[in-house]
This record gives C-alpha cells, sequence and structure tokens, in this order.
C-alpha cells in the first residue's frame, strides 16, 4: 500500500519534467526520497517511464555513491570518514557502531532498527569526529558515547512501534 | 513585486535598505549575530538564535541576526555582540540557556566574564567571505545593502563584454577550485566561440574530504555567487546557468533557492535585467556523491543524467561542453572574488597576494589545531602563519608532523616547509597542491602511510573505471599500501610504489588519477623512515597500525580490575589486586583499557 503511494508521487514528479532529456538523476534523488532506495523493481519503471534501458540507469545508480540498493533501517547510522574525521579517530567510531549493532559498513540490523554506513566528508569539520543519525548531526563523539546514542535511538525506536 | 529597472533604482534600493539596516555601521543599535551555516545548527544554534530572538524582540534597540559562517568552527554555537561604537565580543560554545544569560549580563552591564574580546581577522583579507557572518544570508536587502548586485549594475551599463573580459584577465584571478587556470582566460574562450546557446556552471560539488569553503560561502553569501554567474554570461554571451551541488549539503541547497526566488522577484535574474536587455536564467541541480564530478567534463557528463565519467579533451568544455554548447564552468570560490573585483578593480585585486597569483585564498582548517575553521589570507601567507597564528597550534602540547593540503590530490608537508609562503606554485614545488583549499594538519600520532592509505582508500572508491591505470594502478598502490601497514612489506615494495604512481600520474585521462599518486608520492618522499619502520622493524612509529602494536600491562599494575571490566571482548586476566595481563591473541586493540587505567597508575602502554 505504502509502494502504491510512492509510484503514484513518482509518476506525477515525471510527468511534471519540462524534458525528460538528461532527467535520469534528478528522478532517482526524488525515488529514493520516496521509496528510501532503489530496488532493481523500481529502476525497471523508471527506465519504462523515461524510455531508456534498465542497464542505463543501474549503471547510473551504481555509479553514485548517494544511491543505493540496499534498503536502510530506521535509524540511518552515518559517520564521516572525511580526512578531520578520519585523523580524530572515526574509524574507531565506525568499529564500535558496527560491533554493538552488529553489522558491516552498509549493513541493516535484523531487526530492521539501524544501518551503519560510511560518509563522504560533510564538510562539519569543527565538529569531528562527527556522525548523522536520519538527518541529525551528533559531534565531536568519543567511543564512549556510542552506547549512549545507540540507547537513546532505540527507546525512541520503541515509543515510535508502540 | 518591484522590479529594480535600471542601475539607478537600484542604487535608490539599496540606500533604502541601508537605512537603518544593522549592516550600516552606522545603525546605532546593538547587534547580535548568531552563526547559523550547518557547523552552528549541528552544535545547536537554532535553539540559541530562537531563544535570543524571543527575549529581544520586543525591544528596539536590539536586533537578532541569523547570520551565515563566520568562520570560528571550533567555537559553535557562536553568538557575536556589537554595541554600536564599540568593538564586538563573542559568546562561544554556549547553549541556549547560558547564551540568553551572559547576552543578557552583557548587555545590561557592558560586561561579563563569559564573553570573549573580538580580537579581529589579524592578518586575514577577506575577499570572497566578505559578507559571511556580517549579512543575513536569507535576505537579498542586506546583500544589496553591501553593495550587492553593484558589479551587475557597472557591467551591463558601462563595462561592455570585452571590457569584463579584459578586467578578468588583468587582475589575473585563477580557479580556486584547485588547478589555478585563468578565469579571464576560461571567459575569452567561452566569449570566442560562437554559439546561439551558452552555457554557465557553478561547481558547488566540493568533494574534497576537509575542505568546506564553498559550503560555507553559499551559505553564508549566495548571492555573490548568483551575481558573479549573471557576469560571467553577459561576458561570455550565455543566457542559462546551472549550479551542480552536492546533495550532502541540504543547508546550501534550501539558502541558494531562497536567494535564487528573491533574485528573480526583484529583475536581478530573468529576463531583461535591470532593463537592459540581459536575460539569465538560473537552475540548481544536485550531484549525486562522485568525487570524480569535480573534474569539469564528468560534471558535464553527470548534468546530462549519465555516469560521471570525464570525456577526452580537446573539445574543451568552452568549445563543446553541456549538450555539445559551449559552457564556462568555475568554481563557488573563484565567482564569489568576481563582483569585488569589478567593483574595486583589477589593480585593487593585483595588490593583494603574490605577482603570479594574486587575492587570496580560502583555507579550511581541520584535524589536529586548536582553532578549526575557515581563514581567507593572501596569497604567499606562510603555514606557520596560518597553522599557529590563525589557527591557535595544536591542542594537547603535540607537535606538528605534517600539514597535508590538497586532498586526495595532494600531499603532506613536513614541519621543516612551515615558512613557506602558500600558492598555487609552491605548492606543487613540494609534490602537494593547492587543491580547493583543505588543510589537515596532523601531529605525531598520525601515521605518514597510513594516512597515503586513506587517501588511497578514498580515490580506488572515487575513479570512474573509465581508464585502466587509474582503475587497477591505483588498487594495486592501496594493497601496496596495506601490506606494509600490516607489516607484510618489503623493501621492494617502496621501489614498485613508485614506479607504479609514476606510470599512474602519466598515463591517466583526468585530474583524478593524474594526481591521485601524490599522497604516496610526498609521504615516500618525506617520510621514508617511517615506511622503513614499517616494513624492516615491524613497527609504526605513531602507533597508529593496529596489527603493528600491542597492549601490555606493565608491573606499574595494582590489580585494581577496571581495565578488565570494560574491555569489550574480555581479553584482560588477573586476580584482585594483582597484575593483570592481556590475551593478545583475542585483543582487538580499540584502546579502551589504556584510556581507563586510572592516570596515577599508567600500567598499559602501546609497544
Amino acid at each position: 500500500m505504502e509502494n502504491e503511494k510512492a509510484y503514484v508521487l513518482l509518476d506525477e514528479f515525471i510527468g511534471g519534467l519540462q524534458t525528460k532529456q538528461g532527467a535520469l538523476i534528478s528522478v532517482l534523488h526524488k525515488a529514493q526520497e520516496l521509496f528510501g532506495y532503489l530496488p532493481v523493481d523500481v529502476q525497471d519503471y523508471i527506465a519504462e517511464k523515461l524510455g531508456i534501458a534498465t542497464s542505463k540507469v543501474y549503471g547510473v545508480v551504481t555509479f553514485y555513491s548517494f544511491f543505493t540498493m540496499q534498503k536502510k533501517g530506521k535509524f540511518r547510522v552515518n559517520v564521516c570518514m572525511g580526512t578531520a574525521c578520519f585523523v580524530k579517530g572515526a574509524e574507531n567510531i565506525l568499529d564500535e557502531f558496527k560491533r554493538q549493532i552488529g553489522v558491516e559498513t552498509g549493513g541493516i540490523s535484523d531487526d530492521g532498527m539501524f544501518s551503519v554506513d560510511a560518509l563522504r566528508c560533510i564538510g562539519a569539520c569543527g565538529l569531528a569526529p562527527v556522525i548523522t543519525v536520519n538527518g541529525k548531526y551528533y559531534g565531536r563523539i568519543t567511543k564512549a558515547d556510542v552506547t549512549g546514542i545507540i540507547s537513546e535511538l532505540t527507546s525512541k525506536g520503541e515509543t515510535v512501534n508502540a | 513585486m518591484l522590479k529594480i529597472n535600471s542601475a539607478v533604482e537600484l542604487n535608490a534600493y539599496k540606500n533604502k535598505a541601508l537605512a537603518g539596516s544593522y549592516v550600516s555601521s552606522e545603525c546605532g543599535k546593538t547587534v547580535i549575530y548568531v552563526g547559523m551555516a550547518t557547523c552552528g545548527v549541528a552544535a545547536g544554534a537554532e535553539a540559541v538564535f530562537d531563544t535570543l530572538k524571543d527575549e529581544h524582540q520586543g525591544r528596539g534597540d536590539v536586533i537578532v541576526v541569523p547570520t551565515g559562517c563566520i568562520g570560528m568552527c571550533y567555537a559553535e554555537p557562536l553568538v557575536e555582540i556589537k554595541k554600536p561604537g564599540e568593538p564586538s565580543v563573542f559568546v562561544s560554545g554556549a547553549d541556549a540557556k547560558t547564551s540568553r544569560k551572559v547576552v543578557s549580563e552583557y548587555l545590561k552591564s557592558g560586561e561579563s566574564s563569559a564573553v570573549l574580546p573580538n580580537k579581529g581577522y589579524g592578518k586575514q583579507v577577506r575577499i570572497a567571505l566578505r559578507n559571511c557572518g556580517i549579512i543575513d544570508p536569507s535576505k537579498i536587502d542586506d546583500y544589496i545593502a553591501a553593495d550587492g548586485y553593484a558589479a551587475l549594475a557597472k557591467v551591463l551599463t558601462e563595462m561592455g563584454r570585452e571590457g569584463v573580459i579584459s578586467e578578468m584577465k588583468k587582475s589575473g584571478l585563477r580557479g580556486r577550485g584547485g588547478a589555478g587556470f585563468s578565469t579571464g582566460l576560461k571567459w575569452e574562450f567561452g566569449y570566442k566561440n560562437e554559439g546561439a546557446k551558452k552555457y554557465i556552471i557553478c561547481n558547488a560539488d566540493e568533494g574534497d574530504p576537509g575542505a568546506f569553503m564553498d559550503r560555507s560561502i553559499l551559505e553564508g553569501d549566495p548571492h555573490s555567487v548568483l551575481e558573479a554567474m549573471a557576469i560571467a554570461a553577459f561576458a561570455v554571451g550565455s543566457d542559462e546557468g546551472i549550479f551542480y551541488i552536492r546533495a550532502e549539503y541540504p543547508l546550501a541547497v534550501k539558502r541558494l533557492e531562497t536567494a535564487i526566488e528573491q533574485a528573480e522577484e526583484l529583475g536581478l535574474l530573468g529576463e531583461n535585467i535591470m532593463g537592459t536587455g540581459f536575460n539569465f536564467k538560473l537552475s540548481i541541480n544536485l550531484g549525486a556523491g562522485a568525487f570524480v564530478c569535480g573534474e569539469e567534463t564528468a560534471l558535464i557528463n553527470s548534468l546530462e543524467g549519465k555516469r560521471g565519467e570525464p570525456r577526452l579533451r580537446p573539445p574543451f568544455p568552452a568549445e563543446s561542453g553541456l549538450w555539445d554548447k559551449p559552457t564556462v564552468n568555475n568554481n563557488v570560490e573563484t565567482y564569489a572574488n568576481v563582483p569585488a573585483i569589478i567593483l574595486h578593480g583589477a589593480d585593487w585585486f593585483r595588490s593583494i597576494g603574490t605577482e603570479k597569483c594574486p587575492g587570496t585564498k580560502v583555507f579550511a582548517l581541520a584535524g589536529k589545531i586548536n582553532n578549526v575553521g575557515l581563514v581567507e589570507v593572501p596569497m604567499g601567507t606562510t603555514l606557520r602563519e596560518i597553522v599557529f597564528d590563525m589557527g591557535g597550534g595544536l591542542p594537547d602540547g603535540k607537535y606538528l608532523k605534517a600539514i597535508q593540503t590538497g586532498g586526495p590530490s595532494g600531499g603532506c608537508i613536513p614541519a621543516q616547509h612551515i615558512d613557506m609562503g602558500v600558492d598555487y606554485e609552491s605548492l606543487g614545488s613540494i609534490g602537494s597542491m593547492m587543491g580547493s583549499g583543505g588543510m589537515i594538519v596532523m601531529d605525531e600520532d598520525d601515521c605518514m602511510v597510513n594516512i597515503a592509505k586513506y587517501y588511497l582508500d578514498f580515490t580506488m572508491e572515487e575513479s570512474c573505471g573509465k581508464c585502466t591505470p587509474c582503475r587497477i594502478g591505483n588498487t594495486r598502490l592501496y594493497e601496496i599500501l596495506e601490506k606494509i601497514t600490516k607489516g607484510h612489506g618489503s623493501e621492494e615494495d617502496i621501489a614498485q610504489l613508485k614506479e607504479l604512481a609514476q606510470t599512474i600520474k602519466s598515463t591517466s585521462l583526468c585530474g583524478l588519477g593524474n594526481s591521485a599518486p601524490n599522497p604516496v608520492l610526498s609521504t615516500l618522499n618525506f617520510f621514508s623512515d617511517e615506511y622503513l619502520a614499517h616494513i624492516n622493524e615491524k613497527k609504526c612509529p605513531a602507533r597508529n597500525c593496529k596489527e603493528l602494536i600491542r597492549y601490555v600491562i606493565t608491573e606499574k599494575c595494582i590489580g585494581c580490575g577496571i581495565c578488565a571490566k570494560i574491555c569489550p571482548v574480555n581479553c584482560i586476566l588477573g586476580e584482585s589486586k594483582k597484575l593483570h595481563k592481556i590475551d593478545q591473541d583475542k585483543c582487538i586493540k580499540c584502546g579502551e583499557c589504556l584510556s581507563k587505567c586510572p592516570t596515577k597508575i599508567k600500567a598499559i602502554i602501546i609497544e
């Protein structure tokens, strides 16, 4: 049901384009915003709508790091791996999130609650090392903060579920 | 809304906007600025702004202004208080409640122990950042009050297309995106290539990790870039411009959208601009996370909805670019300089900086440095002035090992070159490059082999895969570095790294591949002893590489058991009040035990 609505909204977006020429990347941005990720059937759908081959769509999706074919968690933990964060220990923080949540980089936890990704520099070097969770920033964090952040999110998740 | 139909009307609009505005030095009111760029917002500036606004909204003598990046990222959230006729003061790092208290106290009594004096910008010269932290970026009136769009008016009514190009050439402005090509020449090529349709592009795909000046300019002074693009369009003969901006910069995108809308409403963008018959429209295109799209032909492919792979050059974009039309592309910081050059003249611009590199450069200071933030300095300023005078040196009494410039395309400059003046040529001469102006300071705890590996990991991921030297060569470079950091390297690897790096540099298709081996070559050149320590002694002198270090508990241990309790893999064993021991096979080298061992005892060391 949820997806049906997303397809309708995607149709509207494509219908509203001035030209389909060169529009693929903006359509993919919209689709990822609506579906959360870009599975193959969504790519097929976009290819048909834009009158191009699915292989072309797939080629673009896999080229750009912003697009993902992997479903993400309810909480998307992104650890910035820019240089400033890296020299301030971002790798240790990423490892700690992976260890505590029990996933590899790019993975999603079994309960669908968390996904953990390494992010390209987000340009907030003054707050290094920095992570974002669903767009919210946590700056100057240490490995010791990881447990607290995860439990804060878990309790939030439970309230949302209840 | 009323449109501005001539240069005279713009001037009248400016005078109206300036009257009573905080942008004027004679406004007679106390102005409270709150830095609201990404760093500030992430540190909690929104709550600070809301609280201060609520508190002082009703008062006629105080104005609270949300502004862009003040440049002092380390002090966020940052509030600046400017009383009429007095030097301003800062309230730094305070939450909403504390800020409210400190600001009220200062406004009432004129002093507070919690405010810091504004020491000014020191040796900084702010051209590209001239309005950042001074105006409200969401208000076009502020920009116009600060001489905004006056350069565009001058160009349209007085200078003519050739006049603009010759002034830009004379100014000697070079591309601030990294390559340092003459902006005036680029515009001239675009001008000379005939075509009914031409495009102007702004490259805001700031992908260099550790550089954030373009984001700050777009968040703090978006109109300056819009105005410059309109000037470029007029000179080149284009009626359409496109922003290519990172999707990772949502706030910058929002501010740009607002700015474009406002400029269109006033008739400063769109049809018949200022009644001169000049048309120029602007749109925004989101990037999707590909470092290579900073290369202009890759960026153009991306704008066409394709994979961001670079094209063979020639033809250059100025001849055949977007949709095969003549295209002129400049970076954000380059554009931000343009209106100032047009208004104050090429001679003024040349009086700043060095003979070959006039003007200023914005550097993003980050890493092991006290004052993380943005500084804008004349070209030729020494690294020492930037890192120690403006950056406040390194924290925790550590010593400076290297300064990394140019990001993944640059190199690590060792401390012995600290008195070198910085410009495109000097950085190039020691195997680094200007790049977009990221400057990462590294101390004794940073392993140079590991840093080279970090950058190669980055370029390996970001290589588009089109040409073999870059796709395969960089992967092999990475593998050799990984081997060395794991203690399996041999001296032959060094010769192989050098040979392979040279091959990649000379045979890759685009700038990404040509420069990708630079971090390896520069660290090999300046820090070969570190490579040799990894290879011959199987030691990491900076104690960074996990495979080459061991955590060991010494005789000093009193058996308090704290480390055993917090060890995440339970690999520390020992009876209460007796010497503990770490099981090296199980240890994941997280360092938790070392950080928790009581400071009086310090029984744990790294070998």
